[in-house]
């Protein structure tokens, strides 16, 4: 399958996605976050139809609106008795506006389709460099506070008690959820970026005890589910996400038996 | 005793509300100190003052060597972690361990570590996730993690507050030990005037708009909180 250009650039650019959303996805979930990634998802829908209405890449519309985005929802979510309402309020918007702007546009029905529900098949090398750049970053940015980001993901109050400038850390970690959000849209599509930035690491949580093994169960969780969701799709002409999805949730739902199993 | 930490004229206001007024204190190297008092006199806010996260109105504190050198080990009254918490207790107490920025532990990190649990009776516990723990073996991680810095000052909010009364003796016998082993400075937040005469030295009395000090044989054997 990999003597076809597009089958290659598909392939390497969802090998460095699912390792990104992975390594964020735990994080996500250790904050509390799900929703809010999911938020930022429907933000990155609205990016994507603006993009396509302007005429410049849907992925570059994605990254401005959830990167401006990604900061003010981190604000008018801080308190977690009001996180629900804003997460609601928002999403409703940012979906309308992204119907909107797709109508504006006078595009026809498969690019919307494609926004929501992903098209990793037939991304050009341009693309492919691009979302490997992207990957770089939020790698990077997360190894630069690694220990910082740990500790204030998985104890905010111990964090704080010990003097960590933890509005800092929330913000930065929010801008890079937010490119995460962005590229994992590009295989899974903004509907679902469930698929690989949290069931993953879900399925981490119940496996593992410390953040190492967190870290590797979830990329390892995410990469076993695009390389084999792309050769599913490949020799079924299915749906990748379709594939994709059902794979996680497999998984996940075994992980979820075998804790139960444990812990009783 | 060498002196660590002194208060001269120390104040709190907030929007015209005084919390705290002319507090004059010092705490010494290796000594432990109960501060106690009535809820909403300011023990929180002297704490906060402490660990450097409010800055205070009136007169000043003073840390000796120095503010910079001096760490400040902090455990907070409450903790929000829900019942499925998936770290162990050797992850959770190695989340403090903040010296390096590699993202995996070094030799010597491993090995201290491994002493901070053998020291807070946790190695056999180790690998329990915090969210499986009793209230007791959590109290003792926190503990655990907060000395995982080496602070030269432990600062314990409200510690054994929920506990059972074994429980606390346990967690305080604990910091006492801690204390006699290797001189750690601690300043226990409490309402429980027993542990505080028990395991404490002497203590820091607020009351509103006053505050009484002296060491703890001279607390008031009749004395009430609430």
């Amino acid at each position: 399958m990999l003597t076809f250009d597009f089958m290659r650039h598909a392939f390497v650019a969802s090998t460095f996605i699912a390792i990104t959303c992975g390594l964020i996805g735990v994080f996500v979930v250790a904050r509390n976050m799900s929703f809010l990634a999911h938020t930022l998802a429907e933000i990155g829908f609205a990016g994507a139809s603006f993009g396509v209405f302007l005429g410049i890449a849907p992925l570059n519309g994605m990254l401005l609106f959830t990167m401006i985005s990604s900061i003010t929802i981190g604000q008018m979510s801080a308190k977690e008795s009001r996180r629900e309402a804003s997460i609601s309020a928002i999403s409703s918007l940012f979906v309308g506006l992204g119907i909107l702007f797709l109508s504006l546009s006078n595009r026809n029905a498969s690019y919307a389709t494609n926004i929501l529900f992903g098209s990793i098949i037939g991304i050009s090398l341009t693309d492919v460099y691009q979302l490997i750049t992207l990957s770089a970053v939020i790698v990077v940015g997360i190894l630069l506070f690694y220990r910082y980001l740990v500790f204030d993901s998985y104890d905010s109050i111990g964090a704080q008690a010990q003097g960590l400038k933890t509005n800092w850390l929330s913000i930065y970690f929010l801008i890079l959820l937010a490119i995460s959000v962005s590229i994992a849209a590009q295989i899974v599509g903004s509907l679902l970026v469930f698929i690989l930035v949290t069931l993953p690491a879900f399925i981490a949580k119940y496996l593992a005890k410390s953040v190492p093994a967190m870290l590797a169960v979830s990329v390892g969780a995410a990469l076993l589910g695009v390389w084999l969701g792309l050769w599913l799709g490949y020799i079924t002409n299915w749906p990748v996400t379709f594939f994709i999805a059902t794979l996680e949730f497999i998984f996940y739902f075994i992980a979820l038996l075998y804790h139960q199993h444990v812990s009783h | 005793m060498t002196e660590l930490v002194s208060a001269k004229n120390l104040g709190m206001t907030f929007s015209n509300r005084q919390v705290l007024k002319d507090l004059n204190f010092k705490i010494e190297r290796g000594s432990m100190t109960s501060l106690i008092g009535p809820n909403g006199v300011g023990k929180t806010t002297l704490v906060r003052i402490l660990i450097g996260s409010l800055q205070p109105t009136a007169g000043e504190l003073t840390f000796l060597p120095d503010k910079q050198s001096l760490n400040i080990g902090y455990v907070p009254q409450f903790r929000n972690l829900e019942a499925e918490y998936p770290l162990s207790i050797r992850s959770f107490v190695s989340l403090n361990q903040l010296t390096k920025h590699l993202p995996w532990h070094t030799k010597s990190e491993r090995q201290a570590l491994d002493n901070i649990l053998a020291q807070t009776h946790l190695t056999a516990l180790q690998k329990t996730t915090v969210g499986n723990a009793s209230g007791g073996e959590k109290q003792k991680a926190y503990l655990a993690q907060a000395l995982i810095s080496e602070p030269d000052l432990l600062i314990l909010d409200e510690s054994t507050a929920s506990l059972d009364i074994e429980t606390k003796e346990e967690v305080m016998a604990l910091v006492a030990e801690l204390n006699r082993l290797h001189g750690l400075t601690v300043i226990f937040v409490t309402h429980d005037l027993d542990l505080a005469r028990k395991y404490t030295d002497q203590y820091l009395f607020l009351k509103r708009g006053q505050y009484e000090m002296g060491p703890m044989s001279q607390l008031d054997p009749n004395l009430e909180l609430d």
